[in-house]
């Protein structure tokens, strides 16, 4: 969704390196390569700016005092909170609920939305490909509850099995849980018919977008999702902030997840009034200045457009996967039609975890693992793969150096 | 750092070729190890004869520092008894993580894992191997993990 077309104009990639103080080192002696944005990104002197600016002129606690300070602090976190529903077109910003990342806004929906509503053989579907953090939440409510946990297959490219997911929704399910994009074969998912398929039978759909917000311009109104949960730090923005995007009459009959101060009207020892939307799911103080650096990223981001960010993003995709095929004894792991910029690949005779080390000889970072996405990595019959995975800051050249530390690693074990 | 000294030629080797790799079958005694992080997952069988490890075998996936410190442990402890065992355990454990540690005669081979301790993300690798044969050998029921 949401590919670029011709007409827009290319990035100026050099100039935009500029913007990330990180990028400018050397790391082992060599100029930083970093491809392990999946795992999160850079932050642009933007970010860092509008977080020590808060800091330094604006920094009180929110939605309490009456002096200037917490009022400066309330409306810039407010404001934050605006900037977010505007980026995912949410209809209310009583939709936009600040967590501490898509981990958190999964639980959030597990504990308060799902929870309450299981019984012994209800059903939650999800897919093969999920992320640890968009099946274990679940794993635990079915624990809880005696529900079952239910597995849409997916084929040898990655892709989910829709006649399969199609079959697998029943009376009994409550929720269809799904990435919109694999953090660990890259792999885009057919989210609309998901959503239509699911909706078709009443049962409401969280969307896992951890991976898709640094890529797609997001539309909640359009994607019609009933959830959907992201981070700030794999927006380019800080670690420790993410979003809830919730449907309003859900949330609103959704009970309080955690209970504390922020999150009440009023308390008695008779009992408690809790707050409104979307303040009912934020107990204690917030993340004020991620929230407020959260912002930034999106002003950054939209400041490049997404469509631009897609369009060099396909190009280092298409360049990456040719040139990484190429090297003998190579297979990517993952090759959906439809992917987002990343390659998880593994080479014969070199476990991915040499090449994360002999590849950090040259200053080149990328991920090495199962990704926390340990069923679909054993789905293809290996233990680990090694992943590089790109955003708008990368180029051919950095490439270039990858696929020349990989036949570097592969020469190293013959 | 270099490279070269993480992956000298033995390792290299002993990842290729890997030494008394398979299982043995009960009254073997065997423990599970996982490193969490990676996904390399070790199985160490010893045969014990009196206090003698006559017979010591490994099994499973990792990467070039698992299976070759594996590889050339089982070369080293076969033949020993527990006490010497678990004094190369602990020669070992001074040789991945002291950068002042003497490296004893004793140590043979297995001084060639002393370039891993330049590369503190990789310790955890080569010591998975040695904290599973102490499970094995204490008789442990629960899987060892790295974390």
């Amino acid at each position: 969704m949401n590919r670029a077309t011709l007409a827009d104009p290319p990035l100026d990639v050099a100039r935009l390196r500029a913007d990330f103080p990180i990028l400018a080192q050397t790391i082992n002696g060599r100029p930083l390569v970093y491809l392990d944005n999946g795992a999160s990104s850079q932050r642009p002197r933007a970010v860092i700016d509008a977080e020590r600016r808060y800091a330094e002129e604006m920094h009180a606690n929110v939605h309490r005092g009456v002096h200037t300070l917490s009022q400066r602090a309330t409306d810039a976190f407010e404001a934050a909170r605006e900037r977010v529903r505007r980026f995912i077109n949410a209809r209310s910003i009583r939709e936009v609920v600040f967590t501490r990342g898509t981990t958190e806004s999964i639980n959030l929906v597990a504990n308060s939305f799902l929870r309450p509503r299981l019984k012994p053989g209800d059903e939650i579907l999800i897919s093969w490909l999920e992320h640890h953090a968009n099946i274990v939440p679940w794993q635990m409510a079915c624990e809880a509850t005696g529900a079952v946990l239910k597995v849409a297959p997916i084929n040898r490219q990655g892709e989910l099995d829709l006649d399969a997911f199609q079959a697998l929704l029943s009376d009994r399910t409550k929720l269809v849980a799904t990435a919109h994009v694999s953090n660990a074969l890259g792999t885009v998912m057919p989210v609309r018919e998901i959503v239509t398929l699911a909706h078709a039978r009443g049962v409401p759909v969280l969307l896992d977008g951890a991976q898709a917000v640094p890529h797609f311009a997001l539309d909640m109104q359009a994607l019609d999702c009933d959830f959907y949960a992201f981070s700030g730090h794999k927006l380019y923005g800080p670690d420790g902030i993410g979003v809830l995007y919730g449907r309003e009459s859900l949330l609103e009959a959704m009970p309080p997840w955690q209970g504390g101060g922020d999150m009440i009207l009023s308390v008695s020892f008779t009992g408690t009034t809790y707050n409104q939307l979307p303040f009912k799911f934020e107990a204690g103080t917030p993340h004020m200045s991620g929230a407020v650096g959260l912002a930034a990223a999106i002003d950054y981001v939209d400041g490049i457009g997404l469509g631009r960010i897609a369009a060099w993003e396909r190009m280092l995709l298409d360049y990456a996967s040719e040139r990484l095929s190429a090297i003998d004894g190579l297979t990517v792991i993952g090759t959906a039609k439809d992917k987002a910029s990343l390659v998880s690949f593994v080479l014969d005779g070199v476990h991915p975890h040499d090449i994360g080390t002999i590849l950090d000889q040259q200053g080149v970072a990328i991920r090495t693992g199962h990704h926390c996405a340990m069923p679909a990595i054993e789905f293809f019959g290996v233990p680990a793969t090694a992943r590089a995975s790109f955003a708008f800051y990368n180029t051919r050249e950095e490439i270039d150096v990858l696929v020349d530390a990989v036949t570097a690693a592969r020469d190293m074990f013959r | 750092m270099d490279l070269k000294d993480l992956y000298r030629d033995v390792i290299l080797d002993h990842n290729k070729r890997p030494r008394n790799f398979g299982r043995l079958d009960p009254p073997a005694h065997s423990a599970a190890g996982h490193n969490p992080l990676c996904g390399d997952k070790l199985t160490v069988y010893a045969i014990m004869d009196g206090d003698v490890i006559c017979d010591l075998r490994f099994d499973g996936t990792g990467c070039a520092i698992s299976v070759a410190s594996a590889s050339l442990m089982t070369e080293a402890i076969k033949g020993k008894t527990r006490a010497e065992a678990e004094h190369l355990y602990a020669a070992i454990h001074d040789l991945l993580t002291r950068a002042d540690a003497p490296s004893p005669p004793e140590l043979g081979k297995l001084a060639a894992l002393g370039g891993v301790r330049e590369f503190p993300a990789r310790v955890k690798c080569a010591s998975l191997c040695w904290h599973t044969l102490h499970a094995a050998l204490q008789g442990a029921a629960a899987p060892v993990t790295t974390e």
